[in-house]
C-alpha cells in the first residue's frame, strides 16, 4: 500500500490536470485552480525545508571544526541577521532605505554580480588553454565563434556589414535548425515521462525502481 | 619569446589584459562604433509602440543581480519606453531576488515621466511556483497576487481595477535571466492566451529563444547587453548598455586573439616535439 497510493494519487491528479486544462466549466475550473494553490504551498514549502537543511549541515561541520569552519559561521550569521532584520522590518522591508535593502543594495548585489563577471575572466584564460582546433569541426566551430563574437559587437559592423549579417544567419539558419530539434525531442521525451509518470510506470519520483 | 614558450604564459597576464580592456572603456567612455539596432530589437521596439496608449501591460523581471549587467538596462529602458507611452504596467518578478530591481527601475523611470505608484504601475513582488504562478494567473491574477510588494492590497490599487486575468493584458513584456522566464511564459501563457510577448534574455541564453521568434510567438528579442544597447539607442535613451558596448567589443576581440594565440601556441609545441 506504500507504493500504491502514491501512485493512485499521481494517476487521479495526473489526470484531472490533464482533462481540466480543456474543461472549461467552472467546478472543473476551481478544483484546477485548488490543486495549482497547493503545489505552490507545497513548492513554497521547500524554501523551509532548504534553510533547515543548510541550518543542519553547517552547524555541524562548525561543531566539528571541519575545513572551512570559519566561512560556515559567516555563512550562518548572513542568513540569520538578514533574516531577523527582514522579519523585524516587516512589510517595510521593501521600502528603499530600509536596513534589509541596505543588505541586498551593499552584499547581495555585488557579489552575486562579482561571482558572474568572473566568467569573462576565465571564459579568456580557457579560450587560450583548452579551444584547441584539432579537427574540421573544430575549426567550423573557431570561424563560428569568430563570426558570432564580432558580429554581436559593433566594432564586427564597422569592420564590414558582412560580419553581422554573417552571424545573423548563422543563429537565424543552422542555429535555429538544431534548436528546433533539440526542442522538439525534448518536448516529446517530456510528453512520453509525464504519460509514464500518469501511468505509474516510472516510479522513480517516489523512490521505488521504475 | 618563440610560440612554445607562450604555453607557460602565466594566466594572471590574461585576466590584467581582460580587466584593463573592460575597465578602460567603461572609465574614459571613448566610442569605437555606433550601436545598429537588429530586426530582432527592432520588433521589441515597435510591439510597444504599435499599441494603444494606455494599455495594460505585464512586465516581468526574472533576473537578479547576477545577470543584473545585461538584464537591468533592458529592464529600465522598457520601462521607460512602457511610461513614456503612458501604458499601466503591472510588474511582478519570478526570481526571488527580483523585487528590489524590479522597484528601482520603476522608480527611476516612473520619476522621468511623473508617474505614480499605485495608478500607473504597481510591483506585484515576488511569488514561489514558477510555471505554476503564471498558469495561476490565467484563473485570476488578484488571487494569484492577492498584495503587492508593499503589503498592499491589489483590491485597493487603482491601476489594477478590472484586471482579472490575461484577458484585460495587450503585452507581457519578460526580462529573463533563465527559469523560469521567457520559455515558461511563452509555453504557459502565449500558447494558451495568445497574449503577446517580447523578450529580453541574457546573450548566453538568447539561441534558446529563436525558434519562438521565428515562429512569432515573440514579437522581438534582445539578447544581452548587445540586445539592451540596441534597444537603449531605440528608445532614445542611451545608458548603461550602450556605455558597455565598447568594453565588450574589445573583450570579444580579446578572446578571439587568445584563441589564435593559443592555437599558435599549442602548434609551435607540437612542431618542437615533432622535431
Amino acid at each position: 500500500m506504500k507504493r500504491e497510493i502514491p501512485i493512485l494519487i499521481t494517476l487521479v491528479a495526473g489526470m484531472f490536470m490533464l482533462i481540466a486544462w480543456f474543461v472549461p466549466h467552472p467546478m472543473v475550473r476551481g478544483a484546477y485552480e485548488g490543486l495549482q494553490n497547493w503545489a505552490i504551498v507545497v513548492v513554497g514549502f521547500t524554501y523551509v525545508l532548504g534553510v533547515a537543511n543548510l541550518l543542519r549541515i553547517n552547524l555541524r561541520q562548525v561543531s566539528r571544526k571541519e575545513r572551512d569552519w570559519p566561512f560556515k559561521i559567516v555563512l550562518l550569521a548572513g542568513l540569520l541577521v538578514t533574516m531577523a532584520i527582514g522579519f523585524s522590518e516587516g512589510n517595510h522591508y521593501t521600502d528603499v532605505d530600509s536596513r534589509f535593502q541596505w543588505i541586498y543594495r551593499t552584499f547581495y548585489s555585488p557579489m552575486t554580480a562579482t561571482m558572474f563577471s568572473l566568467l569573462a575572466f576565465f571564459i579568456a584564460s580557457a579560450a587560450f588553454r583548452a579551444f584547441r582546433i584539432r579537427s574540421v569541426e573544430a575549426l567550423l566551430l573557431a570561424i563560428a565563434a569568430f563570426i558570432l563574437m564580432l558580429g554581436r559587437v559593433p566594432l564586427g559592423a564597422a569592420i564590414h556589414p558582412a560580419i553581422p549579417a554573417a552571424a545573423d544567419w548563422l543563429m537565424e539558419i543552422p542555429q535555429n535548425a538544431a534548436k528546433r530539434g533539440i526542442l522538439i525531442g525534448a518536448a516529446l521525451g517530456v510528453m512520453a515521462t509525464g504519460i509514464r509518470v500518469i501511468l505509474g510506470l516510472e516510479k522513480t519520483y517516489g523512490g521505488g525502481d521504475s | 619569446m618563440n610560440l612554445t614558450s607562450l604555453q607557460r604564459l602565466d594566466r594572471r597576464w590574461i585576466f590584467l589584459a581582460v580587466g584593463l580592456l573592460v575597465i578602460v572603456p567603461l572609465l574614459f567612455n571613448f566610442h569605437i562604433a555606433p550601436v545598429q539596432p537588429s530586426n530582432r530589437s527592432r520588433g521589441f521596439y515597435d510591439a510597444i509602440e504599435k499599441m494603444p496608449e494606455g494599455s495594460v501591460v505585464l512586465l516581468s523581471g526574472d533576473y537578479d543581480p547576477g545577470t543584473a549587467a545585461e538584464n537591468y538596462p533592458m529592464h529600465l529602458a522598457a520601462a521607460r519606453q512602457l511610461m513614456r507611452r503612458n501604458m499601466k504596467i503591472i510588474a511582478l518578478a519570478l526570481y526571488p531576488a527580483g523585487p528590489p530591481l524590479t522597484d528601482q527601475v520603476l522608480r527611476i523611470a516612473g520619476g522621468e515621466y511623473h508617474k505614480q505608484e499605485g495608478v500607473d504601475y504597481v510591483n506585484l513582488g515576488y511569488k514561489v511556483g514558477n510555471e505554476l504562478v503564471m498558469s495561476q494567473m490565467g484563473q485570476s491574477i488578484p488571487n494569484t497576487f492577492p498584495v503587492d510588494n508593499r503589503g498592499v492590497s491589489v483590491k485597493l490599487i487603482p491601476v489594477m481595477k478590472g484586471i482579472q486575468n490575461f484577458q484585460q493584458i495587450r503585452l507581457i513584456v519578460n526580462v529573463s535571466a533563465g527559469y523560469p522566464g521567457t520559455k515558461e511564459w511563452v509555453q504557459q501563457v502565449v500558447s494558451r492566451y495568445h497574449v503577446p510577448m517580447v523578450a529580453g534574455v541574457t546573450a548566453v541564453s538568447a539561441p534558446e529563444y529563436y525558434p519562438y521568434l521565428q515562429a512569432g510567438q515573440l514579437h522581438g528579442l534582445l539578447g544581452g547587453m548587445a540586445g539592451a544597447a540596441e534597444y537603449e539607442v531605440l528608445v532614445g535613451a542611451p545608458a548603461l548598455a550602450t556605455r558597455g558596448m565598447d568594453a565588450q567589443s574589445l573583450a570579444h576581440v580579446f578572446i578571439a586573439f587568445m584563441i589564435v594565440l593559443g592555437n599558435l601556441a599549442f602548434a609551435g609545441s607540437k612542431k618542437g616535439n615533432g622535431r
